[in-house]
């Protein structure tokens, strides 16, 4: 079984690929909040760095 | 009354952003297991084929069948986001308690994200198995958009209040009530089976094979590794927030009261704190 032969070869790239795309631009979105909130917060108070507070 | 912070995220590591050793390590994970999933679903699995030994015909889902070891493990993640967010929010009514607020809110957004994607890839499956995009008598659709509409608004609903207490207190109502939907989804298709093109159960319904189970339990396995992934970074995400609102409040109460004359500092001074500006000095 390869690729090439594969039925309904349309909706399997949607179907696999919309979701894979989504999540994966999502996750992009968490990364660039995380880079803008943090300079707002002092590292004291980013508490996975730390358990001290 | 004071919302209260509890449960640091903490695993001692350097931090960029939300990042820490142990997310780059699960997200490393969650990428070569994904991987995997490819590799299984569209190499190691066989597509959907049955034969009639009478008349010879060939009948099944074929290829499209490889379409449900994404379909399935979205929905899951949906059903778990949303049952994540009414457990904080039934914690956050009881103890007022910020961390799981930020819990709720941030599984939220994650199960209305997967629940799109439920939406969106059950929709192109139906196309070549149902012959239809869309069908809006069928319950369980239905009943998904209702889902999906909810916590739509429990989002949009949590931009509208700045007070982080009533925020709080109210978006817990709206979640307990979108939850109150979960069971209704998954029950749809027993309750009212004459008004869906659903299959009752997807595992009875394909006569599944060891390795197309296998595919589908580990599928489900991956998806819920990325919700954690993403549920650790969204909720760093709304801890952060919630620090700069603190930091933020508290430089402005600092820089208010050194513009202030001597004699309104010190009535100031005197009166009594409430529990919120305790915390905020603190």
């Amino acid at each position: 079984m390869t690729v090439v032969a594969l039925t309904h070869i349309g909706y399997l790239i949607a179907g696999w690929g919309i979701p894979l795309m989504t999540i994966g631009l999502y996750a992009a979105s968490l990364m660039r909040r995380s880079k803008a909130i943090e300079a707002r917060v002092p590292a004291d108070r980013q508490r996975w760095i730390s358990t001290d507070d | 009354m004071t919302l209260t912070s509890a449960g640091p995220q903490a695993d001692q590591q350097p931090a960029t952003g939300t990042s820490s050793r142990s997310t780059r390590v699960l997200g490393g994970a969650c990428l070569v297991a994904l991987a995997i999933l490819l590799v299984l679903a569209f190499v190691l699995t066989e597509p959907d084929e049955r034969v009639d030994e009478a008349t010879n015909i060939v009948t099944g889902q074929f290829d499209a069948v490889r379409l449900l070891y994404v379909h399935f493990p979205v929905a899951i993640v949906t059903y778990l986001a949303f049952i994540v967010n009414a457990v904080g929010s039934i914690i956050v009514l009881r103890n007022k308690s910020t961390w799981w607020d930020n819990t709720a809110a941030a599984s939220a957004e994650i199960g209305t994200v997967f629940c799109a994607l439920t939406l969106i890839t059950g929709s192109i499956w139906g196309r070549p198995i149902w012959n239809t995009w869309w069908e809006w008598g069928d319950v369980r659709l239905m009943t998904t958009v209702i889902l999906f509409l909810i916590f739509v608004g429990y989002l949009a609903y949590r931009r509208t209040i700045t007070d982080p207490q009533i925020r709080a207190r109210r978006s817990a109502v709206v979640g307990i009530i979108g939850a109150i939907n979960i069971p209704i989804v998954y029950k749809s298709v027993e309750w009212w089976e004459n008004r869906t093109l659903h299959q009752q159960s997807t595992l009875q319904e394909l006569r599944v094979e060891d390795l197309t189970l296998f595919t589908m339990i580990f599928g489900m396995l991956v998806f819920i590794a990325i919700y954690a992934w993403l549920m650790i970074h969204r909720f760093r995400i709304g801890w952060l927030e919630h620090q700069a609102e603190t930091v933020g409040l508290a430089a402005a109460i600092v820089e208010r009261r050194a513009q202030a004359p001597e004699a309104i500092r010190s009535a100031v001074t005197d009166q009594t704190h409430t529990p919120y500006q305790t915390e905020v000095e603190q």
